[in-house]
This record gives structure tokens, C-alpha cells and sequence, in this order.
């Protein structure tokens, strides 16, 4: 069966963002840029998949600037077999991306659409399930273990309260949680054989979607700082510090 | 404008989280509606009709929500939502599932875990794992919305009078299944809800070492988080990672142990009131948010602290 993977290229989960001093943006000038890291457990589950003789094609699709073929080589070498750019330079909401795959999945009529939760930069944890919504599909969203299963899957949930198990009719959607795997790193032959994988560029336009945004940023600060604190010397010091002082025990 | 908030409940009861929902609905100002969406939820259904504040519960009783599956609730709640201004859920695994799938199908966008309402469609959010908050404007008809229980108090659980509606429509899908379920049983309190949250790392070697911070939490009256190393490693289940993409707790006092302070553990603790770290390494970046720091080798203080208090 076909597998889609949904790649974002975000801020690399090591920078500390910091917001400009005029209030408008984030700082995102000469920082690292890398895969989404659920993007990646997604790109590695499709690959297992594959090697596992379930999926038989897999396309890594990016929305976002030219530049974000970096991060569809990344899943290219990671083992994906080809790319699709839809590329934009407009900042597109989880309901504009959420369209814009929609128009993919009935081009490319996968089984399977796997996605990462979340994007570390956003924060939002909303496009698998708006594409989900959009496509009919059943999702199967902050998985920590998918089982395909003839024409269903079978995926377990990281919940609040511990762990759900579901059955979904494919195709389906499943966006991915932290324990779902640990992806591979990309080999260096893989790295140079990514290089020569098709790689289609599309544009929303062409999709014929609007990805005109919904909400406004009006402005962009840092959260409140914390006071600094103290180090105290012993164990006896924190336990009179916590009782008299911050009287929380 | 009115205001449809979906309840988080076990059927029995209402999970805490609501209750810090219908505040974020207060403070956007409006009639309230509580939507009750489960099976057997008649006794949840009762529990929502008093909380404070809230004109009306829905009840949609039927074996199709008995799981809370989102492509039957989705339905339910895109059918019901599209006569509100707004809807909200807490932002809870259940309802970051649930409520962007309603929001597609309404064509709108969602604004996810806001931390405060600044005006009738101006709200502010966390983004970069909270190292920035942005002030979001919405020009969409209906505001869908997942809230931050931690930014908001909760409202009073006894008091109200609402009437209850029972609500016919049964959507099913069609297209997915429960299939079971492995729920964390502990006696402690929530970890999203308890006023002193003790938290253990990879620091803590292994989950049988994690039985040192069950004991001084049970001391403490306190329940028991996590990093993501620690449940990664297998300490402990994920329902206990605190971070930004796991639970976000603000309680009165957070004890990270054995936590080195990444910034996506900070996202999920750093506004608890009173921070205290134990760490062997001074230089940890815990120490940078904590307000009692103490460094020490962790198997010679927990003892230490455990009967000193
Ligand atoms: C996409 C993504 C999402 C993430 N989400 C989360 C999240 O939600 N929550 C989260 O926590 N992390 C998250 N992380 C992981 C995060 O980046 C860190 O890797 C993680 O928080 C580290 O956990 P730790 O502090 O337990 O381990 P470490 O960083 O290894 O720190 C262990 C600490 O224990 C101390 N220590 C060791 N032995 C002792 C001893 N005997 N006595 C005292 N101190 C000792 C060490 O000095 C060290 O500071 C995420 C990462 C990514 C990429
Ligand atoms: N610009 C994008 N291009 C490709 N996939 C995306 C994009 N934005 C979001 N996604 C997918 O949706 C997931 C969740 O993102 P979000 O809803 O923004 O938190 C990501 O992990 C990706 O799989």
C-alpha cells in the first residue's frame, strides 16, 4: 500500500526561540532548521513498513518555502521514494496545510498518512486530525504503536490516562508520539541516493487551495521570567526554606 | 454570544480540567452551554448541571460516544457548535483529538491552549515551547478553542442550576472501533490537578528507584511526574511525562529530580508557583528556574528529605 508522510521543516528542538525586540515575529534569523522530530518518527514508521513488505511506496509531502526540500531530501534518505513540494512563502495554519494535503490524498490516494502530533514550533497538534476530518478518514492520533492489519489498523494511543487502543478502517490517518520508534540516522550512501529520488513541486494554487490564514499574530513576547533563586547548602536548609519561607509544606 | 464548552468526563464524573474551561468561557463573557458527550453519562451530565456560571448542559447519551471516539464526537460537536460563537474544550489528549476534527468540518480554525482571553477574539498562546507567548486575533464565525487548564482557575464545581437537554442526534462514523484500554491506577493525586508534583529523570537510574519519589510524594500528599528520558528509558508510563508535548502541571511546589532542566521539560512545569531542583551537576539548567536548588547526589537526599519532613 502507498504511505504519505507529512514532513514540516521547523526550528531545530535545541535553539531557544526568542521573539524580536519590536514585538512582530520570532528571531528565526541564522538558526538551525531541521525535520519536525514527530515528522521523523513518522518518515521512520513508514520506513518499517515498508521493510516489513506492508507499504510499498512511500511520499514524503512538505508545504513551505523552496528551502524545504532540506527536509525532504532528510526523509528521502531516511527512506522515503519520492518527494512533493508544495511550496509557498506564505506562513500556512494547520487548516490551510490540512487542505493542502487533502488535495494530495485525492491525487495520490494513499492507505496510510502518517504525521507527526506535532510541530514543536506552532505548538498546534491539529493538522492530522483536520485532514482526517476533511478526507473522511479515521485518525489515530499520539501513537505509540500501529499494527496494519489487512484493511485496518490497529493503533495504540498515548492518552491522559495511560494507554488507548483502536481499530480504524483504512485509509486512515496516524499521527505519530515520541515512543512510536527511534528513528534511524540517514546513512551516507543513503544521503547521496536521496539526491536522485523525484521530487515534484507543487503550489497551492495549482492545488487550487486557499490558504489564505484565519488568525492573526498581532504581536510576539517572551513569557514572564522566573526571579532567580537561591542554592541552599543542605537538605536540613530546603526543608526550613520550604516550610518558612514559601510555607508550601 | 454563546458558548458551547465540551465537558471531559468518565461518565460518572467531571473531570477537573472542565471546571478551568468554563473559566476561560467566563472570561470571553456569554450564555455557557456544557455539551456531555458519552455513554451512561447521565450521573457526568447531573455534575455539569452545577458548576457555576453554566446556563445549560447537553446530553448526548449513546453507545456511539462511549469511548470518545473522535470521528463519532467530531460529528456531534460540529452539528451542535455551528449555533455557538465559540467552542472549547480543554486542551486534555481528548480533546486536542477530538476538537480540531470538529473544527475541519466547521471550515475553521482552531486556537489551541490558550492561556488568556485578552478580548472577544484576541487571545494569547504559548508557541516554541512556551519561550514565546503570541497574541492571536481570530476573524473566523465560530472560535474553536482548546484551553490551558493550568492558566485559567477552576470554576466552582457546586452552585449552578443549569437545565439539562437531552441531545437525539447518534453519530456514528462508522470507521473506527475501541478496542481496549490500560488506564494508570494510583491512589495519588492528578497529576494535573495536585498541589505538589515530585518528578523524577533519567537521574533516577531506573523505575524501581521511582519507589523513592512514590514514598516522598506519598508523604507529601503529591503525585508523580516524569521526564521524557525517564519514560523513554521505561521508568515509568508515559501518562507521567511532563513537558511540552505531555502534561503541563503548575502546582504549588515542583520537585524536579535528577531532571537536567531541557527546555521542553521547562515548558510543561515552569509555572509552577515554587520550584525546587535536586541535581548532582551545579551547572544544570534546572537550577536557572528553580527557586530552592540544591546540589546533591539524589540517593543521598531523598532519604534525607523523606524523613526530615
Ligand atoms: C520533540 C521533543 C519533545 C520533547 N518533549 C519532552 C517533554 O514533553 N518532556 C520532557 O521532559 N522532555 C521532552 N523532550 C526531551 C528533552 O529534550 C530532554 O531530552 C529530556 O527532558 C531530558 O530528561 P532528563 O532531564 O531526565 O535527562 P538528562 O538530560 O539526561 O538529565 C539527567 C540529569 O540527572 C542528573 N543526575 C544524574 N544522576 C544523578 C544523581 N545521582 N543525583 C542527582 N542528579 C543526578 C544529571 O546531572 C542530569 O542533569 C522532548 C524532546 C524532543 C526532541
Ligand atoms: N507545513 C507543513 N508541511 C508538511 N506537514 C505539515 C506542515 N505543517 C504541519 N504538518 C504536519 O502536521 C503535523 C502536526 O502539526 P501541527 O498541527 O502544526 O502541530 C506535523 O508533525 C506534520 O506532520
Amino acid at each position: 500500500m502507498k504511505v504519505l508522510v507529512a514532513v514540516k521543516r521547523v526550528v531545530d528542538y535545541n535553539v531557544k526561540v526568542r521573539p524580536k525586540s519590536d514585538g512582530t515575529d520570532v528571531d528565526l534569523n541564522n538558526v538551525k532548521m531541521a525535520i519536525n522530530p514527530f515528522c521523523e518518527i513518522a518518515v521512520e514508521e513508514a520506513v518499517r513498513l515498508k521493510e516489513k513488505g506492508v507499504a510499498t511506496e512511500i511520499i514524503a509531502v512538505s508545504i513551505g518555502p523552496k528551502v524545504a526540500q532540506e527536509q525532504i531530501r532528510t526523509a528521502l534518505a531516511l527512506g522515503a521514494d519520492r518527494g512533493i513540494l508544495v511550496e509557498t512563502e506564505e506562513d500556512v495554519q494547520p487548516l490551510g496545510i490540512a487542505k493542502v494535503l487533502k488535495a494530495v490524498v485525492d491525487k495520490e490516494q494513499p492507505q496510510l498518512v502518517i504525521m507527526g502530533k506535532q510541530a514543536i514550533d506552532g505548538d498546534n497538534n491539529q493538522t492530522g486530525q483536520m485532514l482526517a476530518a476533511l478526507t473522511g478518514m479515521a485518525q489515530g492520533t499520539f501513537a505509540s504503536e500501529v499494527a496494519v492489519d489487512g484493511d485496518s489498523v490497529a493503533v495504540t494511543r498515548e492518552i491522559d490516562g495511560g494507554l488507548q487502543t483502536v481499530k480504524l478502517a483504512l485509509p486512515a490517518v496516524v499521527t505519530t508520539d515520541l515512543r512510536l520508534n527511534e528513528p534511524r540516522y540517514a546513512s551516507l550512501p543513503n544521503i547521496m541516493k536521496a539526491k536522485k529520488k523525484p521530487l515534484d513541486t507543487l503550489t497551492p494554487d495549482e492545488l487550487g487551495i486557499d490558504v489564505t490564514p484565519r488568525v492573526k499574530t498581532l504581536k510576539v513576547e517572551p513569557p514572564a521570567e522566573r526571579q532567580a533563586g537561591i542554592k541552599v547548602a543542605d537538605v536540613a536548609e530546603l526543608v526550613e526554606k520550604l516550610k518558612n519561607e514559601a510555607k508550601v509544606i | 454570544m454563546s458558548i458551547l464548552v465540551i465537558a471531559e468526563h468518565d461518565n460518572a464524573s467531571i473531570n477537573g480540567a472542565t471546571l478551568n474551561t468554563v473559566s476561560a468561557a467566563k472570561a470571553i463573557g456569554g450564555d455557557i452551554a456544557v455539551l456531555v458527550a458519552g455513554e451512561g453519562c447521565g450521573a457526568a451530565a447531573e455534575a455539569a448541571a452545577k458548576i457555576d456560571g453554566v446556563s445549560k448542559v447537553l446530553v448526548a447519551d449513546n453507545a456511539a460516544y462511549g469511548h470518545q471516539l473522535a470521528e463519532n464526537v467530531a460529528l456531534l460537536v460540529a452539528e451542535l457548535g455551528k449555533d455557538y460563537g465559540y467552542i472549547l474544550a480543554p486542551a486534555t489528549t481528548n480533546g486536542k483529538n477530538t476538537l480540531p476534527r470538529a473544527a475541519a468540518l466547521l471550515d475553521v480554525a482552531q486556537i489551541s491552549e490558550i492561556i488568556s482571553v485578552e478580548s472577544a477574539d484576541t487571545f494569547k498562546r504559548p508557541i516554541y515551547a512556551g519561550n514565546v507567548i503570541a497574541t492571536v486575533q481570530s476573524s473566523d464565525a465560530i472560535k474553536v478553542i482548546t484551553v490551558r487548564a493550568t492558566a485559567f482557575d477552576a470554576a466552582a464545581a457546586e452552585g449552578g442550576s443549569a437545565a439539562v437537554e437531552a441531545v437525539a442526534s447518534a453519530h456514528d462514523a462508522g470507521k473506527s472501533s475501541f478496542e481496549k484500554e490500560e488506564l494508570a491506577k494510583s491512589d495519588r493525586p492528578d497529576l494535573t490537578a495536585a498541589d505538589i508534583v515530585v518528578s523524577g529523570g533519567r537521574g533516577m537510574q531506573n523505575g524501581d528507584n521511582f519507589s523513592m519519589l512514590y514514598s516522598l510524594a506519598d508523604k507529601l500528599g503529591a503525585a508523580v511526574g516524569a521526564s521524557r528520558a525517564a519514560v523513554d528509558a521505561g521508568f515509568v508510563p508515559n501518562d507521567m511525562q511532563v513537558g511540552q508535548t505531555g502534561k503541563i502541571v503548575a502546582p504549588g511546589l515542583y520537585i524536579a529530580v535528577g531532571i537536567s532542566g531541557a527546555i521542553q521539560h521547562l515548558a510543561g512545569m515552569k509555572d509552577s508557583k515554587v520550584i525546587v531542583a535536586i541535581n548532582k551537576d551545579e551547572d544544570a539548567p534546572i537550577f536557572q528556574v528553580a527557586d530552592y536548588g540544591l546540589v546533591a547526589d539524589l540517593f543521598d537526599a531523598l532519604p534525607e528529605l523523606e524523613s526530615a519532613i
